[in-house]
């Protein structure tokens, strides 16, 4: 056992693009040892899911290896053919794919799907593979495994279709499993659980883990080694304890710092006056949708009430089906509550209609979660900018255009943006441009709807930094909702614990950090990615 | 917080922007061969419908006596009909029958089958039901038989013909315009524009229309290849301009009469219609790649 079960040297991967070879991954090498798990961390476009898919030999069709060497067990098989990795796919090495809602076939069960695996590496007769199937699910925690192989993957939850996947990839007992961003689209207390899983088929089966995540939570709780990753090039690799204790490049350093959930010192907030000046007053918020029959219906929300200070933010946090978004399509006026009030500065917006809602609808602003869809393509900058103020009883061409380009270097952009289509932004860009359309009416509320969830986290700590600068400079008052419990402490003063319609925990951050009232609150605080190292609130404060 | 926005400005889209500026030539040696020649097609029909007097000396209606059915040759480039007439100089004479024929159907369809589809897809509830159950009546009846009843009733002539063919294809432009509109609506973009406060109309003209329209142009330049066929068939079966017109279909149907000895006469047109109504497809799956 002294050489590594994997060993990647000096790889090189360019895809073509148009005529030429853009390369992606420049000259990468790093090992791993049997039975260990190493995390592959970057942002989007660091090549780390390009330097994964080389490994299974998946690279999309316009890839190639333009030099370097995989060495599994010793051999090389970066310049394997298809065919030649078949019989490794599954056996030796397997993957537990990204998005558990689109990785399963939706026409065939969830036992003929696992049972596939077994059949393409001729594991016994039917019956034989019906008794593993069955077991592996089983293993997996899918029970009672009898019913659960006869199901099809619309009957499952995104947790029950990971398990599946997970049952897929460890069902041939491989050396190697490559997981890649395995949790990225699961809720924290899901996500947790499936980590614990695979932690625990590792451990039993002495498999190593290529974890691939942008998420250093994660890796620092699950990884034994980190390798860094930046624009295709490795950026520091070594033991976990040692690359979080003292990291070696600028890099990341800065992402260590940027990270929320591995930040324990929160930027001192002022403490929320405690006048009785509410921007925000949500009142027996419910909300029923109809489903089938007229009779019918669901309960999307069930009062729900809650008041935020004015130039305070307040967060909502939940999973998905906790009735987020519900509560904020109500607040901005999109969907009328079944009962409820809510008073926008003392006025009940589930009265207004028509022109009155129209006119209202300049006091508050949304800012979406998608930067890409939330911005018309065919738009310029300043154009998308200004669109609000034609709506109004826009004021002079002149003035409005010194209000655009006042507004964008505001949200910290360049003017040279101004005729830029949204295309030629980043994410984090056109985030800044959605902030700026929102704030050019001089609203007095802005809703914040998972307003960083699709972003980096460098830019994810850049755009809550500047949210807060607006906040100090113009006197906002925020409704932030997130999923993610970790930047909500980062930036709101109180917040709205939400679980399956019902508000289960409110008050301010601290108190419901430190106290929480209800069972659900406790386990999404544990669940935060990132906890299980203590070594590292120190190491990022003397950063 | 400006680290981020410098850092960035050296990202692969603002390449791309930079590689959008070197020069139209460098563009335009990046067309394909089949959509140039497909452009070259349209360029050389339109000259003939512009200045039929250009490319022939020959009348397209008055026969030269004695010249009857005579074979290709370098006086008759191809050959002439049963009444003496230049084959080639009745092709391009007919041209511009043809194309406006072809133009105003396509207008009519499209404007009124795209107002249709917007306000359907844009309004939805019981409009979009009224209005698609009407366009799906349209398309249940075959065409030719919707066009021909629409001849009936507007009575003979090159423009009422065009308006019969334009009258069949609202259903394709409004069912396309629809759909589109719908995609376009359910846009996170179009919600933040009602959410900052725009009216329906301010909307629908700003997001809604701009974006959905691309498909739909693709769509009128392959419906334009259509309607040269469906004028040239309506011509064919004696609903189109009367004789002496130099109509394309019409000439087909001349020609039928004397196929044994002339082939010429029916395979010359019909090839021009052929080549057409390929350019014009060419050139519609060219527009629709261009959609985002």
């Amino acid at each position: 056992m002294t050489a590594p079960l994997l060993e990647i040297d000096d790889l090189a991967i360019s895809y073509k693009v148009g005529d030429h070879d853009q390369r992606v991954v420049h000259g990468v090498s790093f090992h791993i040892d049997r039975g260990e798990v190493v995390a592959l961390v970057g942002e989007s476009g660091s090549g780390k899911t390009t330097t994964a898919q080389a490994v299974l030999g998946l690279l999309a069709g316009n890839g190639r290896i333009e030099h370097g060497a995989i060495r599994l067990n010793g051999t090389d098989i970066a310049h394997w053919p298809q065919k030649r990795l078949d019989t490794i796919r599954g056996a030796v090495v397997s993957l537990i794919p990204q998005d558990p809602g689109s990785s399963l076939n939706p026409v065939r069960t969830i036992g003929a799907q696992v049972a596939e695996v077994l059949q393409i590496h001729g594991r016994g007769d039917r019956r034989a593979i019906r008794a593993q199937t069955l077991d592996l699910l089983t293993r997996v925690g899918l029970v009672p495994a009898e019913m659960r192989a006869d199901q099809y993957p619309h009957e499952l939850s995104g947790g029950m279709k990971q398990r599946v996947l997970i049952a897929i990839a460890v069902a041939l007992k491989p050396d190697l499993i490559v997981a890649d961003e395995p949790t990225s689209a699961l809720d924290v207390t899901v996500q947790r659980v499936i980590l614990d899983l695979i932690d625990e088929l590792r451990r039993e089966n002495g498999t190593a883990v290529l974890l691939v995540t942008h998420d250093l939570g994660v890796a620092a709780d699950r990884a034994s080694r980190l390798v860094v990753l930046q624009g295709g090039r490795i950026q520091e690799q070594g033991a976990v304890r040692d690359v979080l204790a003292s990291p070696q490049s600028a890099y990341t350093r800065r992402l260590l710092s940027d990270a929320p959930s591995l930040t324990k010192a929160r930027p001192a907030r002022r403490a929320p006056t405690s006048g009785e000046d509410f921007a925000i007053v949500v009142e027996g918020l419910t909300h029923d949708f109809p489903v089938g029959g007229a009779a019918k219906s669901f309960r999307a929300l069930d009062d729900v009430s809650f008041k935020v200070r004015r130039g305070t933010t307040h967060a909502i946090v939940g999973e998905s089906g906790s009735g987020k978004t519900t509560t904020v399509r109500g607040v901005v006026g999109f969907l009328k509550p079944t009962a409820g009030r809510i008073l926008i500065d003392g006025e009940d917006m589930t009265t207004l209609k028509g022109e009155a809602l129209r006119q209202f609808r300049r006091n508050i602003q949304l800012v979406y979660q998608n930067p890409f869809g939330s911005l018309d393509p065919r738009q310029t900058i300043a154009q998308i900018v200004e669109e609000p103020l034609l709506n109004f009883a826009p004021p002079p061409k002149a003035e409005r255009t010194k209000k655009v380009a006042d507004m964008l270097h505001r949200v910290g952009l360049p003017e040279s943006f101004l005729g830029r289509h949204p295309r030629a932004l980043s994410g984090g860009q056109r985030q800044r441009v959605a902030i700026a359309r929102a704030l050019v009416l001089d609203p007095r509320v802005l809703v914040l709807d998972e307003a960083v969830s699709a972003l980096d986290v460098t830019v994810q700590a850049q755009i809550l930094a500047l949210l807060d600068e607006l906040q100090k400079a113009l006197g906002l008052t925020y409704l932030f909702v997130s999923h993610d419990l970790a930047v909500v402490q980062q930036i709101s003063d109180t917040v709205s614990v939400m679980y399956k319609g019902r508000q289960v925990d409110s008050g301010p951050i601290d108190t419901v950090f430190s106290r929480p009232d209800s069972d659900y609150t406790r386990e999404l605080i544990d669940a935060i990615p990132g906890r299980k190292a203590p070594v590292l609130a120190l190491s990022t404060a003397s950063v | 917080m400006t680290s981020e926005t410098h850092g960035e400005s050296s990202a692969p889209g603002i390449a791309a922007i930079d590689g959008n500026q070197t020069g139209w030539t460098a563009r335009l040696r990046r067309v394909p061969v089949t959509l140039a020649l497909a452009w070259l097609v349209v360029l050389i029909v339109l000259l003939w419908a512009v200045a039929p007097g250009l490319f022939t000396s020959y009348s397209g209606t008055v026969g030269v006596p004695g010249e009857q059915l005579r074979p290709p040759s370098l006086e008759h480039v191809l050959g002439t009909d049963g009444l003496g007439r230049d084959l080639y100089a009745r092709i391009v004479y007919g041209a511009v029958h043809s194309l406006s024929g072809a133009f105003v159907a396509v207008t009519v369809g499209l404007l009124s089958g795209t107002l249709l589809g917007l306000v359907a897809g844009a309004r939805g509830g019981w409009t979009d039901a009224t209005i698609m159950r009407l366009v799906d009546s349209m398309l249940a009846v075959p065409s030719l038989l919707l066009s021909l009843s629409i001849i009936v009733l507007l009575g003979f002539g090159t423009v009422e013909v065009a308006i019969a063919v334009g009258a069949v294809s609202v259903a394709r432009f409004a069912r396309l315009a629809r759909s589109e509109v719908i995609r376009v609506r359910r846009s996170d973009y179009v919600e933040a524009a009602f959410g900052s406060g725009g009216t329906f109309w301010a909307v629908l003209w700003r997001h809604i229309l701009p974006n959905s329209l691309t498909s739909v142009i693709a769509l009128a330049a392959l419906q334009f290849g259509s309607a040269i066929l469906a004028i040239s068939t309506l011509g064919f079966l004696g609903y189109g301009a009367p004789p002496p017109t130099p109509e394309w279909g019409l000439l087909i149907a001349e020609g039928r009469n004397y196929l044994s000895r002339a082939w010429w006469l029916t395979a010359a047109p019909g090839l021009v219609v052929v080549l057409v109504v390929l350019a014009a497809d060419r050139i519609s799956k060219a527009i629709g790649k261009t959609a985002p």
